[in-house]
């Protein structure tokens, strides 16, 4: 087996393509169980976490540059104003010792239906910065993740960051799981208000082959507050309405059973986890009003 | 290949070969057994480490990603002789049945405190959530990280 180790962006791309056999790897937590378990023996690995266009990100203009490498902890501590969504998600992912590793790149690699920090950059519209030797192309998170597992990274391909605005209003991340920690989601669900587009944005985790937009259920919701002029009077969404977004959303959903849950449980709690989000973010956004 | 690393401050060399963890190189390649195999899968901890100074599973880390940094194992946490703080709590506290899961609970714990000196019981809870005990039923485990916290913290 070979280990490639580049020391910056140019050498690391030259390197992909010079060998579009070998594996990534940043934080090895999806890598290294099947190294360890000898399910892959690949010819060659490229070890990303010595490239600091990788590891690194930035601010400009009320938008984030994340780089792929920026892991789970330090989401939590060094983004967690900016993108409180996916802070929230972060601290639901496995133990610290995983979130010290883990990155948010690696989840976009792995590509898991179940990926937690994929339903936070679904529902603020995050586009995924992907380079290789022939350039930089950017791709929105939804067509990047083309199913269960699979992305569309070309051989020569890495993924360098995603980019997403900073937070304007309230989001929220709810997961369900049999404990709070060390858990793959049953279901889970993302949830962010625009107020400055006057959009909502949601996402279903870990229930379909990638994660969901519930495109229906968020036109419906928008049109709502829209109607009652809810952005301005800040009142409350009427439960109706709660109600029928959480439907709406339970429908969107296309779940299975597995191991970790059945089909009918995880339509039902998903449009559970949207009518609590969404009630929780506009409470947030209540408050805000000051 | 060759792989080079600072270990418990000591300079370490090792001949590897490139897909082997870096718990592996520790423990077979530098007699270091504190830190233990279990799992494999980053789901136990008891292979916890110090990477740089953060909390890694060492089962995860592939080798080379290592290679030139500091790593720190529970061997590294005694000085001159002496027992760390949360060593001893551990012991006083009968938090130690069979031991296997020992190292690993003691670097979290290490890892909280240096982060956290006054941690409430959810905080431990939290922090130590990705390591296994099959022996103690964790209560003696919480009082130690308590009794550990009282003693480090002044
Ligand atoms: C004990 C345990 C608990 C876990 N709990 C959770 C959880 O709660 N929620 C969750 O979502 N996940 C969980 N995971 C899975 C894993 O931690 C995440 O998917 C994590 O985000 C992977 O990131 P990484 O940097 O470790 O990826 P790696 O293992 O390094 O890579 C993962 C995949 O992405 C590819 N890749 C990585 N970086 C790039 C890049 N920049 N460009 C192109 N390809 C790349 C790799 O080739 C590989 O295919 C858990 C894993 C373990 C071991
Ligand atoms: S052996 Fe590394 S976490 Fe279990
Ligand atoms: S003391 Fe035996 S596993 Fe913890």
């Amino acid at each position: 087996m070979e280990f490639l180790q580049p020391a910056d962006l140019r050498e690391v791309l030259e390197t992909k393509a010079a060998h579009p056999e070998a594996v990534p790897i940043f934080g090895g937590t999806d890598v290294m169980v099947d190294l360890n378990f000898d399910r892959e023996r690949p010819g060659a690995v490229l070890d990303l976490t010595r490239v600091p266009e990788i590891r690194e990100w930035s601010r400009k203009d009320r938008r984030l540059r994340v780089g792929a490498g920026v892991t789970y902890t330090r989401a939590i501590t060094e983004l967690g104003g900016l993108l409180p969504g996916l802070a929230m998600a972060s601290r639901t992912v496995g133990s610290p010792q995983i979130r010290n590793r883990g990155t948010i790149g690696g989840n976009l690699g792995s590509a898991s239906p179940a990926g937690d920090a994929l339903p936070p950059l679904y529902a603020s519209d995050a586009g995924i910065e992907v380079a290789s030797v022939r350039g930089v192309r950017m791709v929105p998170v939804e067509e990047f993740i083309t199913g269960p597992r699979t992305n569309a990274l070309r051989p020569d391909e890495l993924i360098t960051a995603f980019m997403i605005p900073e937070a304007r209003g309230p989001q929220q991340y709810a997961k369900i799981g049999p404990r709070n920690a060390m858990v793959i989601a049953v279901c889970s669900l993302g949830l962010a208000l625009h107020p400055e587009s006057r959009a909502v944005g949601a996402c279903i985790g870990s229930a379909g082959p990638t994660p969901i937009r519930p495109h229906e259920a968020e036109g419906f919701i928008e049109g709502v507050i829209e109607e009652h002029g809810l952005w301005e009077s800040r009142s409350e969404i009427p439960a109706s309405a709660l109600e029928r977004f959480g439907a709406l959303v339970a429908e969107a959903a296309k779940p299975i059973d597995d191991v970790r849950g059945t089909a009918s449980y995880r339509r039902h709690a998903v449009g559970v986890l949207a009518r609590r989000t969404l009630t929780w973010a506009w409470d947030e956004y209540r408050r805000d009003a000051g | 290949m060759k792989l080079r690393l600072l270990v418990n401050g000591e300079p370490r060399e090792a001949d590897i070969w490139e897909g082997e963890s870096l718990l592996y190189v520790l423990r077979e390649r530098m007699g270091l057994f504190g830190s233990k195999n279990a799992c494999e899968q980053g789901e136990c901890g008891s292979c916890s480490v110090y990477l740089g100074g953060t909390l890694v599973c060492a089962c995860l880390v592939l080798a080379g990603q290592a290679g030139g940094s500091e790593v720190v194992t529970v061997e590294g946490l005694s000085e001159q002789g002496r027992m760390h703080p949360v060593q001893e709590a551990f012991l006083e506290a009968g938090a130690v049945q069979c031991g296997f899961c020992t190292p690993g609970l003691i670097m979290a714990t290490h890892d909280l405190l240096a982060r956290n000196p006054g941690p409430t019981e959810a905080e431990v809870r939290e922090a130590l959530a990705g390591n296994l005990c099959r022996c103690t039923g964790y209560e003696k485990i919480l009082a130690a990280v308590q009794t550990a916290a009282e003693r480090t913290g002044t």
